[in-house]
């Protein structure tokens, strides 16, 4: 009987796959596709079991993107240890990505950036607000929500200059005298992280 | 089709985005002001007990209690 069940699921698992190798659905549209005709195969095999669920079945469709664009950003920043900001509305926010400060308006396309030790900006009419971010990921999606998360993050107030400096001349001279690969790229960091943060303070 | 993309210096050191990460923050937390910093060191501060099985039974556990290394 296990025999015929696999037969008939290759049958239905090949037609299925071939209509859609073309037609291939994003997840807003997918949950109710649901194959009629391996599931009436099912039920003649195994009546008293459900058929199978598959990945789509659980997936929830991605949120809607609104047809005119939002008057506000909706934030959600994220630390290892505390929700900074929660689905905050705000007018913009400036994000220090790999490839520069990225400025992020309600309605921007769908960007995942990688961040750069920087400072972070959230803009809410004539209120800014910044932190300086270690490094994190922003994902900023068609719905106008983004989802800014990082390891650390703080505000520029409770960051001491002395140590920058003391960190950075430190690492510089740890650049210069380094050995092996990874040394010099500790010592890289070293330098660009601290670099970062003096130029926040004095920025 | 390149996959030749420039790849950023910590990766062709051998270094993993993780490990990358962690050392940023780790150097951010460095540099805080008092209060602060202590906070965030006393968050990081990891405790961990470790046994090694030999012959189906956990010998002596080592107790780790590093503060925040990478």
């Amino acid at each position: 009987m296990f025999r015929q069940a696999s037969r008939l699921l290759s049958r239905s698992v090949a037609a299925g796959s071939s209509k859609s190798a073309t037609a291939r659905a994003f997840s807003t549209e997918v949950p109710s596709t649901i194959d009629s005709t391996f599931v009436e195969s099912w039920k003649k095999v195994a009546p008293n079991m459900d058929p199978p669920q598959t990945p789509s079945s659980f997936m929830k469709p991605r949120p809607s993107t609104a047809s005119s664009i939002p008057t506000k950003l909706t934030v959600n920043f994220v630390l290892p240890y505390a929700s900074e900001l929660s689905g905050k509305e705000v007018d913009m926010v400036i994000i220090p990505a790999t490839t520069g400060q990225m400025g992020v308006l309600p309605g921007h396309v769908p960007t995942i950036a990688e961040l750069k030790p920087g400072i972070m900006s959230v803009h809410e009419g004539t209120d800014v607000k910044k932190y300086f971010v270690s490094s994190g990921f922003a994902f900023l999606h068609a719905n106008s929500v983004a989802d800014i998360i990082a390891v650390e993050a703080v505000p520029l107030e409770n960051i001491d200059p002395s140590q920058v400096q003391k960190g950075l001349s430190e690492f510089t001279q740890k650049l210069a005298s380094a050995a092996t690969d990874l040394e010099k790229a500790e010592a890289q960091i070293g330098v660009e992280v601290h670099s970062a943060m003096n130029a926040a303070l004095t920025g | 089709m390149a996959s030749t993309a420039a790849v950023p210096f910590w990766r062709a050191a051998g270094m993993t985005y993780i490990t990358y990460s962690n050392i940023c923050a780790n150097l951010v937390r460095n540099c805080l002001k008092e209060p602060f910093k202590a906070e965030a060191l006393n968050r990081e501060k990891v405790h961990f007990s470790l046994s090694k099985w030999a012959g189906g039974k956990p010998e002596k556990p080592t107790l780790r209690s590093d503060t925040p290394g990478v």
